[in-house]
């Protein structure tokens, strides 16, 4: 049976005082788009995604490339919850040694010989751009061998003004690649400002639909939107599909909510403590 | 004379490589960027239309698809003219190749000054330098088409990323088809002792040249294919070192950061001798003839014999 969206909505709760202990227990960290990811990899994971947890290279499985790695903390809060690594590795987020690096690593390899394998994380990401294209790869893998694997990849708002994400984007369109199901976490802050006040990427929706996409717009913090939507997007055959998630940068947390300041910095204990009182008084 | 075996691009090592040994490697795959006819891959792509992806002029696009192929099973091999690939893509290579440990295969054609004609903007010299400092990437550069077609061939067995290095032109032929080639070992083509020659790509040809005009002055020189640049084979070159007592290096790349500099790394740890460098001094190419412009950037043989005597007056 899979968890009721009761369950779910608890488990967000849990996961972002998680995301903001982490992050504190590191003292960096990116909380704003990892919150506002929580919905988001909670839905995929727990009702969507072909995986298991106890195997993470089981051939059938499906992949999932965040290319958003900056919000690797709610990823891995998610991993650890599933049980690909134990929670405690969460708290040596960012730290000498961790497998949890401060943006996501499949193999740490900084001792060749010594090659270490990260259960769970697909693909190292971290500069923004390039999730999309690696993601096209796999499904161009998949479908050359006839295999029914689906790739989920998770791009932020603020990467479509990387020009490498829309060589993908229209690849993809062309190709009818219809095993690729893009989430944009469209959160619309990017580090500095509003996505609008630098360069605007909307409209977004015509924009995918120009390079035959088949696009579909939810509330990103709705689990129910989330599920409805992940599971028509499933079946929907000939395109590619981008599930256009409506975001709040920093949910959750008042003072992070919309805020450009939380994008990248760890709250200190003060602020750690008031986060978490929020999180935990709203859920 | 030296003895060469015709003249061919070393480019169409790549497509003839491929179509050797397709069939021993079903998860081989092809990635092209609206280049596949001048690379040579498009003798792969019409044999293996379904084992072939035309990315269009999209290079960054390429390396992120060949390394999603790789992260699934596949082994990749993207190839367009070097300056794109390596040039435009360094950091997709850095971070989804190199950092990803993917068994992405790079080759980069038309590369150095001898692409001639389209001058400097695709004349790249300063690939090797640019792949060869990063952590997990292989870097080779075959002296002639024979050599590259062995080269492309034994890479597809290696482990990890790996960059070749392969040019438009056709150039002589140096090795033939008997020849073992070794990734990571350099071969000694002629031995001598007063000074070893260490080189790569078709400079290796203007070195047995160069060999024969300094042997007729009656200095005799130790020439070295190396022709792998890292893993770099540091026991034929400190033993070149230890005989020779200087050192010459030549190559088709900026003197700074290519071949000179990998083989100076090695000697200025280990057994230090006078070095001298044959290469491109810190300058962009133009458009010629690739003969013109070998003698105008002081790669011929004649070069080399220059430097050859200098670096032996300070022994």
């Amino acid at each position: 049976m899979p968890p009721s969206y009761e369950e779910l909505k608890k488990l967000c709760t849990q996961f972002r005082k998680t995301i903001i202990e982490i992050i504190y227990e590191a003292k960096s960290g990116h909380p704003g788009g990892s919150l506002s990811l929580v919905e988001i990899l909670t839905t995929l994971y727990y009702l969507h995604l072909n995986h298991d947890p106890k195997n993470p290279y089981w051939e059938e499985r499906d992949r999932v490339v965040l290319s958003k790695g900056h919000g690797c903390p709610a990823l891995y809060t998610v991993l650890a919850e599933l049980g690909y690594f134990p929670k405690e590795e969460l708290f040596k987020l960012r730290k000498l040694g961790s497998i949890l690096q401060g943006h996501p690593v499949r193999v740490l390899n900084s001792d060749n010989s010594n090659l270490r394998y990260v259960p769970g994380i697909e693909v190292s990401t971290g500069s923004l751009g390039y999730g999309l294209s690696i993601a096209v790869g796999m499904c161009i893998g998949f479908k050359m061998d006839n295999k029914p694997n689906k790739v989920y990849t998770i791009c932020s708002d603020g990467e479509h003004q990387e020009g490498s994400t829309w060589e993908a984007i229209m690849f993809a369109g062309v190709k009818k690649l219809d095993n690729l199901i893009e989430i944009l976490d469209y959160n619309k802050l990017q580090q500095e400002t509003k996505i609008d006040e630098s360069v605007d990427i909307s409209p977004l929706k015509e924009k995918y639909l120009a390079f035959n996409w088949q696009v579909y717009e939810v509330d990103g913090h709705s689990i129910e939107q989330l599920d409805s939507i992940l599971t028509q997007a499933k079946q929907f055959q000939g395109k590619p599909k981008v599930i256009i998630a409506h975001t709040v940068k920093g949910k959750g947390v008042s003072f992070m909510e919309n805020n450009v300041d939380w994008h990248g910095k760890a709250p200190d204990e003060k602020l750690k403590q008031l986060a978490i009182k929020e999180i935990v008084e709203k859920g | 004379m030296v003895t060469i075996y015709g003249t061919r691009a070393s480019r169409e090592g790549l497509g003839e490589g491929l179509l050797t040994v397709a069939e021993q490697y079903p998860n081989l795959v092809a990635v092209g960027a609206d280049t596949a006819d001048s690379t040579t891959l498009g003798l792969f792509a019409k044999k293996y239309p379904e084992k072939f992806i035309n990315v269009g002029i999209a290079e960054q696009n390429a390396v992120g698809i060949a390394v999603g192929l790789s992260l699934v099973g596949k082994l990749p091999v993207v190839s367009t003219y070097s300056m794109f690939l390596v040039g435009r893509c360094w950091e997709e290579i850095r971070q989804s190749v190199c950092y990803n440990y993917t068994n992405v295969k790079l080759i980069g054609t038309h590369a150095g000054i001898t692409v001639g004609l389209d001058g400097a903007s695709h004349q790249i010299l300063e690939d090797i330098a640019i792949m060869r400092v990063l952590p997990n990437m292989k870097v080779i550069v075959p002296s002639d088409a024979v050599e590259a077609k062995k080269i492309i061939i034994k890479m597809l067995d290696i482990d990890g990323p790996v960059y070749v290095r392969l040019s438009r032109e056709k150039l002589p032929v140096i090795t033939n088809e008997n020849d073992e080639v070794e990734i990571g070992k350099g071969k000694i083509l002629i031995d001598g002792d007063d000074c070893g020659i260490i080189s790569c790509g078709v400079m290796v040809y203007e070195s047995l040249v160069a060999c024969e005009m300094l042997k007729n002055e009656g200095i005799s020189c130790r020439v070295v294919n190396l022709h792998t640049i890292k893993p770099i084979d540091e026991e034929i070159i400190i033993d070149t070192a230890k005989k020779c007592k200087c050192i010459v290096t030549c190559e088709e790349h900026q003197v700074n950061g290519g071949l000179g500099s990998a083989v100076a790394e090695v000697l200025s740890r280990t057994y230090p001798v006078i070095q001298e460098f044959v290469g491109i001094e810190n300058k962009f190419g133009e458009s010629g003839l690739p003969d013109e412009l070998m003698r105008k950037y002081h790669l011929k043989a004649e070069n080399i014999v220059s430097k050859v005597k200098s670096v032996i007056k300070k022994k």
